[in-house]
This record gives structure tokens, C-alpha cells and sequence, in this order.
């Protein structure tokens, strides 16, 4: 009986294997992180991800012609754009959030800070029509450009097999999408100690601040690391006071006025980024349940050290701001009010300041080898191991 | 549109979503009866559990539990009419728990009904707390049902003026689960025959609901899920064509139907008690779990907590429960089956899976 069932198994990895070869293999992930997830009806090929690229860094599909997806998810600054606390779009209108990266974007199983994008494809459809981000009316402005771009017109046909009207957003998406895909980096010093057991990987300040970062920090909660590979995130959304304590008074007002609206979710993208105070509320405005009232993704802790400012709202300076800000238990002066709705995670900490120099050490342990070559743009954290 | 000209279905709808319950209407099916009573809703808080430390710290998860129910209650819309606490507002019922606790619920915007819990009471046998919240055991009608609140936490005068040397150690020994030196909740005479004389006065089709600390029947003695006159009070009770009967005390969802009377509990919001695991192996009398409540996780504190939104159709109280790291759980009285069943998960197929990794 065993072993049908283990010919069986077999058979059926011949198949897979042979049903892979027929397209390009994926590279493998780097050290400490899964395979890239992507979609069926989304292949990656090479031509589609250099199409991709191109398309993101093509200012022409903003109102004003200047801002590109890449003004604000800069290359050399580990696709963000510090030292901005929020974004810039068209004419220098600021929105309400700092700009994620996209570096190991593709592994988030929801976008934007609340969440309110299911994948990379969908999430790219919306700055191009936000009012303070590339400030298109529709999206037919980009649609006439890649049917009628000398360029365009022979990249979508081969990649696609499509052209003139034939070509929609959905392609224009998907590219983008396999592009970003391809945006990942591990092989940090932090995965060649834990997860290939380069013990001089990390040092001395490094290695305390991981223990702290599992233990008394109670950081791996969220961020997490799994067996053998690590995304520093659960993939849910939090209410850690950042954003809500400042709106808490308003919050009641703010929350009870936006549920008795019927705003569809791209009423909310707009929304959201034109209002901080509606921006606040969180992932409240997507789900419009009490449990996520100021609510917001964890997002990964991999370049850190590269990504300054800090939370949704950028609002924290420095890492070791963002420490603080934990060890206080969810208020970023020590002794402010807490707000109401605060996530049952967070809580006062009581650690020392030289427990929170390592946990900052720890984060500069997550930089990826190549980035940090592009990186030198980037803020680093204060504290030098 | 102005709210006045929302149907029922649409506020019920609204209320629903602020409150997430996506799938409303909660209740079942309007039935006909004989003496109509109005619709509406309240909310329900219980088991805070506001634990002093020393001077003026306290436990700071109990409090956050607190306040974070009172600040979602005060989003509810439609409003809802009052709210109820249904007791042990504080752990070791002293003035500074009772005081702080009293401090968080002032909060709310809504009118509040307090039900006594052990916690409140064991230590200066409820004076401290009938001071700031008043009568202990009262009635009132609300749009055409008539509540009750019950202290139901009493015991033999023999347990509680003999037998302990301080009103500290009193208050200690009830406080413990599976504590040999306990002794069982009871409502006791004096109250039973207050309330013959209340509920002779109303009509036997007016529904009546009856707010309590600790369950009106009999579950487990020795976590006093238990009330020792539960017997008498349900006799009482069965006259009346519907009657509800709302609990704390557990921390967890149960639901249960003897006779005419529905049974509700309530979560709490400082801690969950579910059935460990060996309990459900063993022999053992806790009621039988039909959805089993899924465990609390330590690292969020707020998890397997909760608190209530009650929707009243025809006299039928249906029980929202807000749940954090969950989906809303709603609980109401199915006429078809004459019980209250839970809306989403009594179907096996509609379960949440168990975690099996992490």
C-alpha cells in the first residue's frame, strides 16, 4: 500500500516538473524567503517584467507629466522615498501615508496600509486616478498612450499578443505587477546567521537585540519568523497607536460619520489619502468593523535600516524613535493617553535604553547585501552596532 | 436620507455593519404576538474584573478591556436604548476598584442598569456598590418587555456571617474556582418571593427578560455556573410566553433552552474561561459545547474577549457579540426549532476549522 502511494506521488512530481519546464523557472527566492508567490493567470516572463519596468517609471501617465510610480518608490532609496514623511504626487500635494516599499511587496497578501488592495495588479490601478498622487481623471489618458506608443505598441503585442483597444488596464496592471514581483531581497546577515548558521553573521549587539526581538520585545508576535524563512509579518493589521492617539477625541465623530456613508472602495482610496483624519481611522474604513478602528498592516522589517521615516504616517524619525514608541506601549511620549482601541498586543515593555540600542542593531541586520550598496541615499537607524 | 426614514431593515442593517455583523438581519423571523412590544436595542458589558494593585495602579489589561468596550459601545448606531452591566466590575470589590471601574463606565453615553456580581459583593456584601450604583434587585419595563435584574449571587447566611474571621478571606474564598471552601449562588428566598410578587403583576404574554450575574440554571457547581435555587426561579418564570434570561459570570458564549426560558452568557471583557481541553475529555458537567470557542491567543489580550449588542424584535433578544481577532458572533431564538441557535457556525460545514499549525 505504501508504496502505490509513494509511485503515485512521483508520477504526479514528473508531471509538475514537466509542466514547469515549459515556461521560464522562477530564480529561486533568496536565503529567507518562500518561493514568490504569483498568480496563474499572471506568469512571469522576461519581456513582461522589462515592460513592467517601464511602465513604472513612466512619468507620462501623471496629469502633470512628472511623477512616475518610481518618483515615489525610488530605487536608490529601497523603493520609497525618504526622508519624506508622506509622499509628493502632482504639483507637490502630499497624501496622508509614507510610501511601502516594494521591495518583498509581493509577498503581502493585502496592499496599501489598510489593506484595501487584494494584489499588486489591483493595487496599481489606483495612484494613477489618486488627486494627490499622479492626478489622472480616468485611465484612459495611459491607455492611449501604450496603444499608440511606438515603443509600447510592439512590447504589449509580444508580451500579450494584444494590441490597439484590445489593450485594457488589466494588462497594463499585470505588467506592472510582474515587475514588482521581481523586487525581492534576503540573504541578510540576520538569514546567514539563523537560518545557515553563520554565527559571525551578526554581532555581539545584533545577536542580544534578536533575543530581545523574540523574547522581552515580544516583536516576533507580528513580525514574524517562521522555520526557514522569515517575511517579518502576519499578514494583519494593528492598532499600535501611531496616527489614532492624535484624532483619538474626534475618533468617535470621524468613525460614526464615515460608517453611515456607503463610499465604495475607490471613494475610499481617494478619501483616505486627501484626509488625515479619515486616514487615521485605519483599516475601519475598509472592513467597517470596531476591531480595526486605526488599524493598519505590519509591515516587513527586511531594509528597514533603509526606509526611513517610519510607520504609516511616517511619523516617527528613526528606528530608535520606533522603539520607544513600543516601549512605551503605544504612545510615542511616554505618559500620553492611550488610545481606546489600542491592539491587545501592545503593551509597556520596561525595557532599557540599551536594550533598545540593540533592538536597533538588530534592525540594521536586515539589510540586504545589494541594497545596501544602492541604499546610500537612505536614513540609516542612529545607533551603530 | 434622514434616519427617521430608514426602515427597520436598513437601521438593523447599518447597525449591523458598525457593529460587523455583515449577515443581518439578526434576528430570525418576526412572529406575530399577542402583546406587541416594541423593537430595540441595547448593549451589554460584563466582567471587567478591575483589579487594584496597590494605591491608584491597577491591572492595566483589565482596564484597557474596559475601555475599549465602553469607547465601541458609544459608536453603536443605531444608539442603542440603555446598556447593562452584568457584574464583577471589580475583582476584590473595594472602594478604589469599584471607584475606577465606576470611572471607565462613566463614559458612556447611555442610561446603565447594574447586576451584582460575587467579585462586587463578597466584601462588604454589596454596600459600597449599592451606594454608587443603587438597588441590587429591581424591575423595569422597556417598550413593552419587562426586565428583571436579579442579584443572584447570594449565598447561605450560615457561609456568609459564621464562618470567616475577615471580610477579606470571605471575599477570597468565593473568589477561587473549585475552591473546597465555596459555597453556591443563590437568589434566596427574601429576593424569590420579591420577585413572585413583581411577575404576578405583569400580563403572561408580556416578554420578559431577566438579567443575572450568574447562570439561572444548573451547569457547574464548582465554578458556580450554578445558581442552587435555579429550580424555583425557573418556576417562577414559566408562566410567561417568553422569557430570556441573560448571564455573565462564565466569559464565554453559551446558549441553551429549558421550557420557555432562553438562555444566554455573555462574554468578558477581562478574560475568557473556555473549556480547557481536559474538561471536554473527562466526565464532567459542564454543558455540552456544541461550537466550541476558540482559544484565546496570550499575545493579544484582547482576544476571546468581548461584549454584546442586543437586538429586541418581538420580545426576542438576539445577542451580537463583538469579538476581537474573530468574526462578530450572532446568537438568537430560532422559532423553528425553539431554541437559540448561533446564525453562522451551528452548521458543522460553516465552522471555523481548528488551527492545526502554527
Amino acid at each position: 500500500m505504501k508504496t502505490t502511494t509513494w509511485t503515485h506521488l512521483v508520477v504526479l512530481a514528473a508531471l509538475g516538473a514537466s509542466a514547469l519546464a515549459a515556461e521560464p523557472a522562477l530564480p529561486p527566492p533568496p536565503l529567507g524567503l518562500p518561493p514568490v508567490p504569483v498568480p496563474a493567470d499572471n506568469p512571469q516572463t522576461p519581456e513582461k517584467i522589462a515592460l513592467g519596468k517601464k511602465l513604472f517609471e513612466d512619468k507620462r501617465f501623471s496629469s502633470t507629466g512628472k511623477i512616475a510610480c518610481a518618483n515615489c518608490h525610488v530605487t536608490e532609496k529601497a523603493f520609497t522615498d525618504g526622508p519624506l514623511k508622506t509622499s509628493k504626487g502632482i504639483n507637490d500635494l502630499t497624501g496622508t501615508r509614507n510610501a511601502p516599499t516594494v521591495v518583498n511587496a509581493a509577498y503581502f497578501t493585502a496592499q496599501f496600509w489598510d489593506g484595501r488592495s487584494p494584489s499588486l495588479e489591483d493595487q496599481a490601478l489606483h495612484p494613477f486616478v489618486n488627486p494627490v498622487e499622479m492626478g489622472l481623471k480616468d485611465h484612459q489618458p495611459i491607455l492611449t498612450l501604450v496603444r499608440t506608443d511606438p515603443e509600447y505598441q510592439p512590447a504589449f503585442e509580444q508580451v500579450f499578443g494584444k494590441k490597439g483597444d484590445a489593450i485594457t488596464m488589466k494588462e497594463v496592471t499585470q505588467a506592472i505587477a510582474s515587475f514588482e514581483r521581481t523586487q525581492i531581497a534576503g540573504n541578510s546577515p540576520f538569514d546567514r546567521f539563523y537560518f545557515s548558521g553563520e554565527e559571525k553573521a551578526l554581532n555581539a549587539a545584533q545577536q542580544r537585540g534578536l533575543a530581545l526581538f523574540i523574547g522581552k520585545g515580544r516583536c516576533v508576535s507580528c513580525h514574524v519568523i517562521e522555520q526557514t524563512t522569515a517575511l517579518f509579518t502576519d499578514h494583519r493589521f494593528h492598532n499600535v497607536g501611531i496616527g489614532i492617539t492624535e484624532i483619538q477625541a474626534d475618533a468617535p465623530a470621524l468613525a460614526t460619520e464615515f460608517l453611515k456613508t456607503r463610499a465604495t472602495l475607490a471613494e475610499v482610496d481617494v478619501k483616505v489619502l486627501s484626509d488625515k483624519r479619515t486616514s487615521e481611522l485605519g483599516r475601519l474604513v475598509v472592513t467597517r468593523t470596531f476591531d480595526d478602528i486605526g488599524s493598519f498592516k505590519t509591515p516587513t522589517l527586511r531594509n528597514a535600516a533603509l526606509t526611513a521615516p517610519y510607520m504609516h504616517d511616517g511619523s516617527l524619525k528613526t528606528l530608535r524613535e520606533v522603539m520607544v514608541h513600543y516601549n512605551n506601549g503605544g504612545v510615542t511620549k511616554k505618559g500620553a493617553k492611550v488610545n481606546d482601541f489600542l491592539s491587545g498586543g501592545i503593551l509597556p515593555l520596561e525595557l532599557t535604553d540599551k536594550e533598545l540600542d540593540d533592538l536597533v542593531a538588530f534592525m540594521d541586520a536586515l539589510t540586504s547585501p545589494e541594497l545596501a550598496k544602492a541604499g546610500k541615499a537612505g536614513k540609516k537607524g542612529e545607533v551603530k552596532p | 436620507m434622514s434616519p427617521l426614514k430608514l426602515s427597520r431593515r436598513q437601521l438593523l442593517k447599518s447597525a449591523g455593519v458598525v457593529a460587523g455583523a455583515a449577515t443581518l438581519p439578526m434576528t430570525f423571523v418576526k412572529i406575530a404576538q399577542a402583546a406587541p412590544a416594541e423593537n430595540f436595542t441595547f448593549a451589554y458589558i460584563s466582567d471587567a474584573h478591575i483589579q487594584q494593585i496597590k494605591g491608584a495602579q491597577f491591572v492595566r489589561n483589565w482596564d484597557r478591556g474596559l475601555i475599549r468596550a465602553v469607547a465601541e459601545t458609544n459608536l453603536l448606531e443605531p444608539k442603542p436604548d440603555f446598556v447593562i452591566f452584568g457584574g464583577d466590575l471589580a475583582q476584590l470589590g473595594n472602594k478604589a476598584e469599584l471607584d475606577h471601574g465606576a470611572e471607565m463606565m462613566s463614559k458612556l453615553k447611555h442610561k446603565t442598569h447594574y447586576v451584582m456580581g460575587e467579585h462586587d459583593y463578597y466584601l462588604d456584601l454589596g454596600e459600597y456598590w449599592s451606594k454608587l450604583f443603587g438597588p441590587q434587585h429591581y424591575s423595569f419595563d422597556h417598550k413593552g418587555v419587562h426586565f428583571v435584574v436579579l442579584n443572584s449571587v447570594l449565598t447561605y447566611d450560615d457561609w456568609t456571617f459564621k464562618r470567616w474571621p475577615t471580610a477579606e478571606q470571605r471575599m477570597n474564598e468565593m473568589a477561587g474556582l473549585d475552591n473546597p471552601n465555596g459555597s453556591p449562588f443563590m437568589v434566596g428566598e427574601k429576593q424569590r418571593a420579591w420577585l413572585k410578587a413583581d411577575l404576578d403583576k405583569v400580563d403572561k404574554a408580556t416578554p420578559v427578560v431577566v438579567l443575572s450575574h450568574s447562570p439561572l440554571q444548573k451547569l457547574y457547581k464548582g465554578w458556580n455556573f450554578w445558581t442552587e435555587d435555579a429550580d424555583e426561579i425557573q418556576a417562577l418564570l414559566k408562566p410567561f410566553k417568553t422569557v430570556t434570561v441573560l448571564y455573565g459570570h462564565v466569559h464565554q458564549i453559551q446558549y441553551n433552552q429549558i421550557g420557555n426560558i432562553t438562555f444566554h452568557a455573555v462574554m468578558a471583557t477581562a478574560w475568557p474561561w473556555p473549556y480547557p481541553q481536559t474538561y471536554a475529555k473527562a466526565k464532567h458537567m459542564m454543558p455540552q459545547l456544541t461550537v466550541p470557542m476558540n482559544r484565546g491567543d496570550p499575545f493579544f489580550e484582547r482576544d476571546a474577549t468581548g461584549w454584546q449588542f442586543i437586538d429586541v424584535a418581538t420580545g426576542r433578544p438576539t445577542l451580537s457579540y463583538n469579538l476581537y481577532n474573530n468574526s462578530v458572533r450572532t446568537v438568537g431564538f430560532n422559532p423553528k426549532t425553539g431554541k437559540p441557535e448561533d446564525r453562522a457556525y451551528q452548521d458543522p460545514s460553516k465552522r471555523i476549522p481548528p488551527q492545526t499549525h502554527f
